[in-house]
Order: structure tokens, then sequence, then C-alpha cells
């Protein structure tokens, strides 16, 4: 239930996310000031914050929407089951989140 | 698509490809943090770059669009407001969506 809630918090994250993501795009074509100007304010606090933010909530959407293409199949309906792969979908978004920044 | 059906299909699609160039992303992005401008615009003018990139905004927008929708339909219920939101946000996605693919493009061909 939680991860319900969740996968939707992260989905709209990411849209807002999407903004940020085609300003990096448009500051790349912009060139020079603009990109420099993108990048120092992704490099402050705030934007490590909101880079490492949409990270996890990119791996954990991730998880958990394909936690509901199984079910779209038709496997894992049975609570225990349901249960553990929303375990499995939490560890997998911290441990990459971790993963992916400890490796900058 | 449209209808309950296609949007449900069209979710499921999109997500499959975004898993894809999502992970694509994550997987190249690190290698450009810290670089320089020209490094960076190097990388993205690569066609094959390029081409990912497009898709990866445009499906993103797609996808999140799709998302969107259904949010806005859960928590909007006055009639007027409500049809001003789901037009309102899918302008705005396509909005996100052209630029995104206009800005890969001005990369690859420069001025």
């Amino acid at each position: 239930m939680t991860l319900s809630i969740l996968h939707r918090i992260t989905g709209v994250a990411m849209s807002l996310g999407l903004i940020a993501f085609a300003a990096w795009l448009a500051s790349i074509a912009a060139g020079g000031e603009a990109f420099d100007r993108f990048t120092s304010l992704m490099s402050s606090t705030f934007g490590w914050l909101l880079l490492i933010g949409w990270s996890f909530a990119f791996f954990l959407h991730l998880a958990n929407g394909v936690r509901h293409l199984v079910w779209d199949v038709g496997k894992g309906f049975e609570i225990r089951h349901a249960n553990a792969s929303a375990w499995a979908v939490l560890v997998f978004a911290i441990a990459l989140t971790i993963f992916l920044w400890s490796a900058l | 698509m449209s209808g309950a059906t296609g949007h449900f299909v069209a979710q499921r699609i999109s997500a499959i490809a975004l898993l894809l160039l999502g992970s694509w992303f994550v997987f190249v992005v690190p290698g450009l943090a810290g670089a320089e401008h020209a490094m960076v615009a190097a990388w993205a003018a690569k066609p094959v770059n390029s081409v990912l990139l497009m898709l990866l905004g445009a499906v993103l927008a797609y996808h999140s669009w799709l998302g969107v929708q259904i949010v806005i339909e859960d928590y909007v219920h006055a009639p007027g407001v409500l049809k001003f939101s789901l037009h309102a946000a899918r302008i705005a996605h396509f909005v996100v969506a052209a630029v995104c693919v206009y800005a890969v493009y001005r990369v690859g061909f420069g001025a």
C-alpha cells in the first residue's frame, strides 16, 4: 500500500524532473554561459538533493513498475509474494541509489 | 490511443521502452558529471546518443503524460477545472517533448 502511493509520488516527482531534463538539454544546445549556469545550479546543495532524490525516485518507480508488469501477467498476487516483492523493490531502490552516488 | 484499454497498453509499452532508455541514461550520465560543455556537447552530438536522447525525451514525456492524466482524474473533480487541467497537462508535456527533441537537434547540427 505504501509502495502504491510511493509509485505515484515518485512518478509525479519525475514528471517535474522532466522539466529539469529538458532544461539540461536546452543548456547544452545553448552552450557557454547557459550551460555553466545550469551546472552550477545543479552543483549546489539543493541541486544535489534534487538529483539524488530523482535518482532514488527513478529506481523505486522502475522496480515497482516491473512489479506491476509481473502482476499484469498474473503472477505474484499472493499476499506473502506481494509483501516480499515490496521489500525487494525498496532494497533495490536504496541499494542502486547508494551505488550510483558512491561511484561519483 | 483512445479508451481505457489503449491507455493501459500505452502505459505498459512506454514503461518497457523506458526500462531500456532510462537504464541507458543512468548508465552513461555519471560519465558526464563535471565535464566541460565541449565534451558533453560532443557526446550528445554523436548520432546514437542523439537518437537515444530524443527517444528518451519523447517517451518520457508520453509516459509522464499518461501517468499525470490518471493523477489529475483522481484528484480534480470540478468539471471545468478538470477539463482545463487535462488540456494544460497535455500541452505542457508536448512542449517539454518538443524542447528535448529540438535541443538535441541543435546540439547535433549547431547554430
